[in-house]
Order: C-alpha cells, then structure tokens, then sequence
C-alpha cells in the first residue's frame, strides 16, 4: 500500500484522571476511505476531535504527507486541508445552499459579498460530487431532506481543496434511500482523491464503503485493517473484545 | 411565448417560496391596502395629501427604532429599552444644542455616539455575560427612564429652536426638489437591480426571479409617482399665508438609513453573519464567525438607530420631556418589526419590514383618531393586528421546519 497521507503515532488523551485515547495509532490513505469503528465511549470523536484541533494531545505524533506536523487549534487542521463534517451537521437552516457552503470564508470583493462566485463555486463544487437531487442552490436549507443536508454540510468540507475529510455518523439519522446516496458520495470523494475518515455503527455501510476499517476498543487502537482481509464477525470481534488474535490482516 | 414561461415560473418560484415560509411581505402590504380602503371610506380626511403627510411624519421614529431592532431581533434577542435610549439621545442632542449652544452637526453625532455605547452596554451584558437580552434590556428600559428624567429633570420640558433640527419633521422638500429626490431614487433602485442581474447573467447563472423583480419594481415607481404626486399638491388651507408641499424631509433621511442598513445587512459578510447568528449560533461559531462581537453591535447598532429617532421625536415636539421614547413606543417599534415580516425567533427579517410595518401601526393609529375612537380601541386593534402578524410568523415558521 502506498505510504499515508495522515498518521497518528502514539496518540494519548486525558481528560483530568480519564486516560481516553491510550498510544492509539491511525493511518488515513489518499484515495481511500477509512472506517473508524468502536462500541460507545470506545474513544472515536475524541480521536477526530484531536486531528481536527478541537483537542490537543498530551503526547504522540501528527504525520501528514511524510512530514511531522503540529495540530495546535483548528485553524492549524484547516490549514492543512483537514476539514471535519460534524454528526449534528451545523447549518443555518435560514440561510441558502451557497452561504451556508461559504459561511465563515465568504468570497468579497471589496467589502461587498461576491455572490455570483461564490454561487458557481458551489455548483461546480456540487457538480463534481454528481450531486443532481438538489433543485436550486438558492434554496434555504430548511427545505431540505436529511440526505441533501448531509451532502450541503459534505460540500461545504470539500469546497476548500481539502485533503482530508472526516465524518461522524453521517448516516445515522438517515433512511434507506438517502444512506446510499451518502455513501455513494463518500465514495466519490475518495474516488475525487480525498483521504476520507468515516465514523460509523453500521457495520453493513461499513463494509459497503471502506478500504480500510480502524476498530478502537475501549481507548486503544484494537487493529487497522484492509476491509478485503476480514468478515464482519471479525470486526465484531474486534470492537467487542479488542482482540485481533484470530485475524490474519490484522498489522497491529 | 417563452417569456409567458418565464413569468409563470417566476410567479410559482414566488409563491413556493410564501408557502415554505418565507411569507415576507405579502400579509403586510395586504393588510395595508385594507386598512387604507377601510378608514378611506368612513373617513373623508383620511385619504387626503394633508394626511398622507402627517401619517409620515407620525410614523418616522417608531419606524426609525424598529429599523435598529431588527439586527437585534434577527439575532433571535430582544431591546426593550431601545425606546428610552431614544428618549436619552434626544435629551443630550437637546441639552448640547440649548443649554450648551453646540451646533447641530456636533451634537447629532455626539448623541449618536451615546446611543451607541449604551448599545455597546447592553449587547457586552448579553454576549459577554450570558444574560438573557429580555432581562438585560429590561433593567436597562428602567435605567435609561431613570437617566432620562435626570438629565431633562422632573416634570420639566425643555424646548429645542435649531432650525435644521426642527425642519426633519416640520419643513418638505420644495416641489421641484421633491421630483428630482423621486427620479434620483428610482433611477438608483433601477440601475442597481440591472446590475445586479446583468451581473449574475455574465457569470453564467439563470434566474427566474427576474421577471417577478421587473414587476415589483413597476409597481413600486407607480406608488412612488403617486406618493410624490399627492405629497408636491399644496395642502395649506391658507395657501396664501403659508405654503405647504412637498416630500417631508424626514423621507430622504429614512430612506438614506433604509438603503445603508439593508447593504450591510444583504451585500456584506457582517450581514450574512447576523443572519447565520440568529439562525443557528453554534453552526456559526463552528464557521469561525466571532459570535460575540456580532451580538455586541448588532445591540450598538439597534441603540445607533435609537438615536436617531431621538432625533426625529425631538424635531416633532419642538422639546425633549422625561416621556420622550417612553408609553407605547417601543412596543409599537417591535410591532412594526413583526408585522413587517420579521421573525421573532431570529434569522429572519429585512429592514424595510420596518417602513412596511411602521405604516401599518401609524394607519391604525391615524384612521382610529379620525374616526373619534378612543385611545383604549386603538390600543386593543393594534395588539390584535400584532396579535394576527405573530400567528402567521409562527404558522410559517412551523411550515418551513415541517417542509
Ligand atoms: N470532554 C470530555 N471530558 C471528559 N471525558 C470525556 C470528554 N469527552 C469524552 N470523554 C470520555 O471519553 C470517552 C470516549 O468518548 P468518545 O466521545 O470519544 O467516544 P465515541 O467512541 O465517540 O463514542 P460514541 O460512539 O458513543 O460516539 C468516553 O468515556 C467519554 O466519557
Ligand atoms: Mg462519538
């Protein structure tokens, strides 16, 4: 496998006496997308929460396109190319499909908003997701369905040539119909050449989406595999009892 | 054949757009046009120049504040005191000019400047400290009664004479000006709207609004010629003695303040955040957007705004008294913010709701006089019509979030 974009080497994360992530190590590959999955309080929005800035380690290594960087605050993750796409999605349900991808780093010119650009970036940037269910991108966010949500607030990460995309259960509160149009989007980015992080309890859209599933179990990282290389019961395993004895990919 | 199209599909964009929620104007303007009908036909004063002038001139400072309340209330927050602060600003533009012999030019500014840091106060107290703006602004409604009455000084009026001053809600534009202020602002209103489409057209991007756009826009020069041509009529009863035409001056000055208050709030990015704020707070802290210094300003710009009604109260009184701003101004500023169209829940509401809902409150208050009700009707048809524009914000509301 080529070498990754985005490594976490030895990741350690208290909170006062709770020791959450405990020397976890993480790889995200351009192209690819990686699954990060783990029971409840495993430790996985706490370890996106420190790659994206939100959260700073108290020890380990941030590696990012073979160099050793720092991730101080989320300004330092922008900068980077490391946008996140949060569970609760944050947008303004009154403002349209255009400002909502912009808002925080409107297009001016002078100290006027530039809406005709900022209005075909984002058509271009929804044309290159394939993305054809949303009628006009002038329209309030309010009118849309979850799905067509998720894929604003998915949008809105990749506007900004980023490298790297995480995602926190983004299709948790979903139906059948509009799942498979987000995971079909996720695939996309990876496809685009993005490096994409996908949290997920699903073990089936898991299975559907991934190169690589990451299983954390209880503050640790149990194994990063290759998705070809196991069955679900493995990952099952994995997440229930931490332990990657009976799997052969396993590189722990 | 094609633009038989076009209409109709900007029409019905237009009209999904009043069921999704987004009612806008609609209600107010139709409320209008009854209320104008109802009091034009049982009252024989009510439709003449003379009284189209008067309601403006009535109408000018509670349209004034509620046009600074509306930044407050897109936030989703509250200024109950924006009324007193108007009283406060009055006082010191009238003390600076009276007491102290300042010129107009100095003290107007100097009074803005006050209004805008008993904003800054009330919007440091709500972001900073978290305190609830209903609360906040309702300690200072009392504060700012209390300092109102110190600085005019119990029971005591105290009379203004700058002429300039006065002339804002006493003195009309001469008719050839009044004319000319009409074509300058049309003119304006057309060419910036061409622009603005000819803009989007050469970047590649359709719109369907247009055509609804042209329409609108025909519609606003026909009441635009009407108004000036009812306003440029004499309407002295003693021609001879004393002539009286033309747009009242306070026109120019609203709609000097419509026009820079609805850039910021449509074209800019500070705009874009207020809108963001009120919609959801934390999607816009997540954006990087300083959530804080939104909140404080828009408070600075809604006592900003206060100032200047100051201003126009004291043009009409000729004084300044410890009432100024207070009894049901304030209340009917944040009526005429809501039945304009703007939301009390936040991150919905333009600044010229409040022109379209401070008209509909002076209607009310101008026909019910005319027609010899007593203040107590007045009052209860005024609630009922706030009443009404608070159902249809939050049915609306409801729609949107169920669409
Ligand atoms: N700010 C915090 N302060 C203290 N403890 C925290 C904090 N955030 C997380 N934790 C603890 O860290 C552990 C891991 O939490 P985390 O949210 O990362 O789990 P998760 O894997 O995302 O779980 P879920 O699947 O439920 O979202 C939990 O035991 C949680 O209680
Ligand atoms: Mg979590």
């Amino acid at each position: 496998m080529a070498s990754p974009l985005l490594s976490l080497r030895k990741i350690n994360k208290s909170f006062g006496p709770v020791h959450v992530l405990k020397n976890v190590d993480f790889d995200a590959y351009a192209g690819k997308v990686t699954a990060l999955v783990g029971d409840n309080g495993a430790g996985k929005s706490t370890l996106i929460k420190c790659i994206a800035g939100i959260y700073t380690p108290e020890t380990g290594e941030f590696i990012f396109e073979g160099n050793k960087v720092t991730i101080a605050g989320p300004r330092d993750a922008t900068a980077l190319g490391i946008e996140i796409v949060y569970q609760d999605l944050a947008l303004c349900d009154n403002l349209d499909i255009v400002h909502n991808m912009f808002l925080g780093r409107e297009e001016k010119s002078g100290i006027t908003l530039n809406e005709s650009t900022m209005e075909s970036m984002a058509k271009k940037t929804l044309d290159g997701l394939s993305v054809r269910t949303v009628k006009s991108i002038r329209q309030k966010v309010a009118s849309l369905s979850g799905g067509q949500r998720q894929t604003v607030a998915i949008a809105r990460a990749v506007l900004w040539n980023s490298k790297v995309v995480i995602l926190d259960e983004p299709t948790a509160a979903l139906g059948v119909a509009q799942t498979e149009q987000v995971l079909k989007l996720v695939r996309q980015l990876a496809d685009n050449g993005l490096a994409v992080i996908v949290i997920s309890h699903n073990l089936n859209d898991v299975f559907q989406v991934a190169d690589n599933i990451a299983a954390m179990y209880l503050g640790t990282m149990a194994a990063q595999v290759e998705k070809n290389s196991v069955t679900q019961n493995d990952v099952v395993r994995l997440i229930t009892t931490g332990s990657s004895d009976a799997i052969a990919g396993a590189k722990k | 054949m094609s633009e038989q199209i076009t209409i109709e599909k900007s029409l019905r964009d237009w009209w999904s757009k009043v069921k999704a929620g987004q009612v806008g104007a609609l209600p107010a303007i139709l409320g209008l046009v009854v209320l104008c009908l109802v009091f034009g036909s049982m009252s024989s004063v009510f439709l003449t120049p003379g009284n189209f002038a008067n309601l403006l001139t009535q109408a000018a400072a509670v349209t004034v504040i509620a046009m600074g309340l509306i930044f407050v209330l897109l936030l989703g927050e509250i200024d109950l005191s924006a009324g007193y602060a108007a009283g406060v600003c009055g006082a010191i533009l009238v003390i600076m000019i009276t007491e102290m012999d300042y010129a107009w030019y100095i003290a107007f500014p100097v009074s803005i400047l006050g209004g805008v840091v008993l904003g800054a106060f009330i919007g440091y107290l709500v972001a900073q400290l978290k305190i609830p703006s209903f609360v906040v602004t309702l300690a200072t409604f009392l504060a700012f009664q209390g300092l109102l009455l110190l600085l005019v000084g119990e029971g005591g009026t105290i009379r203004i004479e700058d002429p300039v001053i006065l002339a804002v809600e006493n003195k009309n534009l001469s008719v050839s000006a009044s004319w000319i202020f009409f074509f300058v602002t049309a003119g304006a209103y057309v060419l910036s709207g061409l622009w603005k489409f000819s803009k989007r057209r050469r970047a590649g991007l359709v719109d369907s609004l247009f055509k609804f756009w042209v329409i609108k826009t025909i519609g606003l020069i026909v009441i635009g010629v009407a108004a000036t041509s009812a306003l440029t009529v004499e309407r002295s009863n003693n021609p001879e003695l004393v002539s009286l035409r033309g747009i009242p001056y306070v026109v120019p000055v609203i709609l000097v303040l419509l026009v820079g208050a609805t850039f910021v709030l449509t074209r800019t990015s500070y705009g874009l955040h207020i809108y963001a704020v009120g919609g959801n707070a934390e999607a816009a802290r997540r954006a990087g957007i300083n959530v804080k210094m939104v909140r404080i300003t828009a408070f600075m710009i809604c006592s900003g705004f206060a100032a200047v009604a100051g201003m126009i109260f004291v043009s009409r009184a000729n004084s300044i008294s410890p009432t100024t701003g207070g009894s049901s101004t304030l209340l009917y500023a944040v009526g005429a913010a809501v039945i304009g169209g703007t939301s009390l829940f936040g991150g919905k509401g333009k600044v010229s709701d409040a022109i379209l809902g401070g008209l509909v409150v002076a209607v009310i208050d101008n026909g019910m006089a005319l027609l010899g009700y007593p203040a107590g009707i007045k009052f209860m048809v005024t609630g009922a019509v706030l009443l009404i524009s608070a159902t249809i914000d939050a049915v609306s509301r409801r729609g949107a979030s169920a669409g």
